[in-house]
């Protein structure tokens, strides 16, 4: 257990290293689990003990964006300013980006037919 | 000063009744999400921000006295988005099989998302702040946040967004999907992963298992894609 938590956070700090020391763009987390991906591609697998605690921090993973949710407290005003552009963006960006993604997986997953009418 | 008011002073000092709170406040959202029926309108976290936004603001507590007990939660974000690194690996396979529309499929939802939020946002006059903060809203919120916070978005605002789009996914995607006569699970999986991260995710694992599945690859995909597509797109736009 104590194994697999310091796995996971060594490839996250390895992550804001990479992401601080080179300036890159990507947030330091997502550079580590792309680090933890090449170190399970390295060893063969996650074994059972990084499994475990992975699929513990994943199937629990929308209590933890309770704390940063509640600071929505703080923005009480921004949002009441703003909120006929919020509800419009969040509506059809979130419909569009469904229809957008679905057709385009379903045009390309079908076999290609050369003479098809 | 009562004996109740000095024992209210000193826990609402302290870290422990926050953390507490934070945890009880979820377990109740998740329970009136199980008591509705999955209703994705009854989000487990939806429910938990309300309740403690309500006790905060009547006890006139600070979000910064807060957030010094939920910050123990609050750090998890990161390790969390570290482990999606194994069910990436675990999925390896279904991933090569389908990596072709998988990968064109994301690359246009991910485009499609980040700028049709921001277009829109700006097409109805949105404050550049908000802009920053709606720009990663289909991705899951630790990804989101760190997204936001590097635009120069509010990370809270994000997380609050992130949220909505969820829920929007999980209510109305699978009606567009069906509108659209998309019927097979691996391309409804895609589209709810993509457009609403994990609550979609949740969504598309009532449809089918398979859809599920492909909607965790999406999300996971979708992170890594948008994380890398809104800088980009920032210092073009």
């Amino acid at each position: 257990m104590v194994h697999a938590i310091a796995t996971i956070l060594l490839a996250q700090l390895a992550g804001e290293l990479a992401a601080r020391g080179l300036g890159l763009p990507l947030p330091g987390p997502v550079l580590g689990a792309l680090f933890l991906v090449g170190l399970l591609a390295w060893r063969g697998g996650p074994g059972e003990s990084l499994e475990r605690a992975a699929d513990g921090l994943l199937s629990n993973l929308s209590l933890l964006f309770v704390p940063a949710g509640v600071g929505v407290m703080l923005h009480a005003g921004l949002i009441g300013r703003e909120w006929l552009a919020i509800a419009g963006a969040l509506l059809f960006s979130t419909v569009l980006t469904v229809a957008v993604t679905g057709l385009v997986f379903r045009l390309l997953s079908r076999p290609p037919r050369g003479d098809a009418p | 000063m009562t004996e109740l008011e000095r024992l209210w002073v000193y826990l609402a000092a302290s870290p422990l009744l926050w953390l507490t709170a934070t945890l009880l406040a979820y377990l109740a959202g998740a329970w009136a999400f199980e008591k509705s029926g999955r209703l994705a309108l009854v989000n487990p976290v939806a429910v938990a921000m309300a309740l403690l936004i309500g006790v905060l603001v009547a006890t006139g507590t600070p979000y910064r006295t807060y957030f010094e007990g939920a910050q123990f939660v609050h750090f998890l974000l990161g390790p969390a988005t570290v482990a999606l690194a194994v069910p990436l690996w675990r999925y390896r396979s279904q991933l090569r099989k389908a990596a072709l529309p998988l990968a064109a499929a994301l690359l246009a939802g991910a485009a499609t998302s980040i700028l049709s939020a921001v277009g829109i946002a700006l097409a109805l006059g949105a404050d550049p702040v908000t802009v920053a903060s709606l720009a990663p809203k289909s991705v899951t919120s630790p990804i989101a946040m760190g997204i936001a916070e590097q635009i120069g978005g509010i990370p809270s605002l994000t997380a609050a967004l992130v949220i909505c789009t969820g829920i929007l996914g999980a209510v109305l995607g699978p009606t567009v999907l069906r509108l659209l006569r998309i019927t097979d699970p691996q391309a409804q999986g895609t589209a709810l992963g993509t457009a609403s991260h994990g609550i979609g995710t949740a969504a598309a694992f009532q449809i089918d298992k398979l859809a599920g599945t492909f909607a965790g690859i999406a999300m996971a995909l979708n992170g890594f894609l948008t994380a890398l597509l809104v800088p980009v797109f920032v210092r073009l736009l």
